[in-house]
């Protein structure tokens, strides 16, 4: 299958990016791996009349450890974050994640951007970033915004980002002392979309109870979900599984899986439950918790 | 008898075309491309390297894995445009002045084909792995390998293969 005929910019800014963008008025997409953009182009399910290849433009594929926490470039691909010792000692649900996404050949290819911003409600990174409370740098041709994860998902493949707009870095707070998180993904097969996912992010305070809690899902619903009411369950608990357990029947009710190949609803839906247990027992052992 | 509409393609319909510089095997390579040219076609029609086999299409199988600036990548997902500038290693690549690369060595002396189909690209994946960890368990084996389907062989002696290129690359010998 060879992609619809489109016309095709490399341009060295970003500012020029923009302006290209902005010229197609939301008939150009962004070229960064392409290990979901080309698939779709072949399928004929998307046919932009131009791609803005980002891959030319200079300090946009990066991952450092900041004052303020982790900032991802967003050409920098998905095996970086398998590479990254940081991401591995401090931010092991990225690892987690990381791993478990498509295979190791697409992973070198696939971006970090790509995989949060492309709104495919089965990526598996966009529930980490919910869980993590992260933060999108985006540019447009009026400037840059930051867009939390939490405000940026709007239905299956639609976010806030606007035609113009341009995802730049990914934000993820620094951890606190009694953090811990972990993703946890169900799949049929490796490599293969998860029949769910779920991301969790805990922060233990002195007296080991939850301080605060991050829950995203994968796969269950039109978007990554944010299962703010469990998480919210969390907060002033023992990290046990009495209180996970709580938590994740509040995960399987906001869920709202679909009957598919990979599995009736009713199964996902259970299965949301058993592994969000499991993501935060992983977490709550990673903070220093036990459990 | 019904005569069948024959349509020939407007000028309009191909391009648009963009001049690309390829470094494939060490060889530069200079050539103008279709801008939705994928990056095998462009290996195995414009170039001729037909070691680079084109399997499912839709990312995968990886029997269309080549290098590209070192890191293996399925070349059935990739623009021919996005390598511009960059450094393509394929198949061909591998043995030199009709010396067996290593991994080719390995995969003849463990028997790690039957049909072959996946062969080259699954060589491929193990020159990566190895330049990157060149003593790999076989657990590490596995998980890299794991974008690159092989339906013959149950990958038992692929991963013995990708054993014998380790050894026989830090020099010791075959077994």
């Amino acid at each position: 299958m060879i992609p619809p005929r489109f016309e095709y910019f490399a341009p060295s800014t970003l500012e020029e990016a923009v302006e290209i963008l902005g010229r197609y008025g939301g008939e150009a997409k962004v070229l960064a791996g392409g290990q979901s953009l080309l698939p779709v182009m072949k399928l004929r399910l998307a046919e932009p009349k131009a791609l803005v290849d980002i891959n030319r433009i200079p300090n946009l594929s990066y991952i450092r450890e900041e004052a303020g926490g982790l900032r991802i470039g967003s050409t920098a691909r998905t095996n970086d974050l398998n590479d990254s010792d940081v991401v591995k000692r401090r931010y092991p649900i990225l690892s987690d994640a990381a791993a478990v996404i498509a295979d190791p050949l697409v992973r070198n290819m696939g971006t970090v951007g790509g995989n949060v911003s492309h709104g495919d409600p089965a990526n598996d990174l966009p529930a980490c970033m919910l869980a993590l409370g992260a933060a999108f740098v985006v540019r447009g041709p009026k400037g840059t915004r930051t867009i939390p994860a939490s405000s940026f998902y709007k239905d299956t493949f639609v976010t806030t980002l606007e035609p113009d707009e341009i995802l730049t870095e990914i934000q993820i707070p620094k951890p606190k002392a009694g953090q811990g998180n972990a993703y946890e993904k169900l799949e049929k097969r490796a490599g293969d979309f998860p029949i769910v996912g779920v991301a969790a992010n805990l922060i233990l305070g002195a007296n080991k109870k939850i301080e605060s809690a991050g829950i995203g899902l994968t796969a269950v619903g039109p978007t990554a979900l944010h299962a703010k009411a469990a998480a919210d369950s969390l907060v002033g608990q023992a990290p046990g599984d009495a209180a996970f357990k709580r938590a994740a029947d509040l995960a399987m009710k906001l869920a709202e899986p679909v009957s598919d190949l990979r599995g009736p609803a009713e199964y996902k839906r259970a299965m949301v439950g058993v592994f969000a247990v499991r993501a935060l027992r992983t977490a709550a052992k990673r903070a220093g918790g036990g459990a | 008898m019904v005569e069948a509409e024959v349509r020939m393609p407007e000028e309009a319909e191909v391009g648009p075309f963009v001049r690309i510089h390829v470094t494939v095997n060490g060889t530069p390579r200079e050539a103008e491309v279709e801008t939705r040219t994928l990056l095998v076609h462009f290996i195995r029609e414009e170039l001729r390297l037909t070691g680079t086999h084109i399997g499912c299409d839709t990312t995968n199988c990886g029997a269309c894995t080549i290098l590209l600036d070192g890191k293996a990548v399925k070349s059935c997902t990739i623009l021919a445009v996005q390598a511009d500038g960059r450094q393509i290693r394929t198949v061909e690549g591998l043995a030199e002045d009709g010396k067996l690369h290593p991994v080719q060595e390995g995969f003849v002396e463990e028997h790690g084909l039957q049909c072959g189909f996946c062969t080259p690209g699954m060589m491929m994946t193990t020159v990566a792995l190895l330049a990157k960890n060149p003593n790999p368990t076989e657990d590490e084996i596995r998980h890299a390998i794991a974008g690159n389907l092989c339906r013959c062989t149950g990958y038992v002696n692929i991963v013995k293969a990708v054993q014998y290129a380790a050894k026989k690359s830090q020099g010791g010998g075959s077994k």
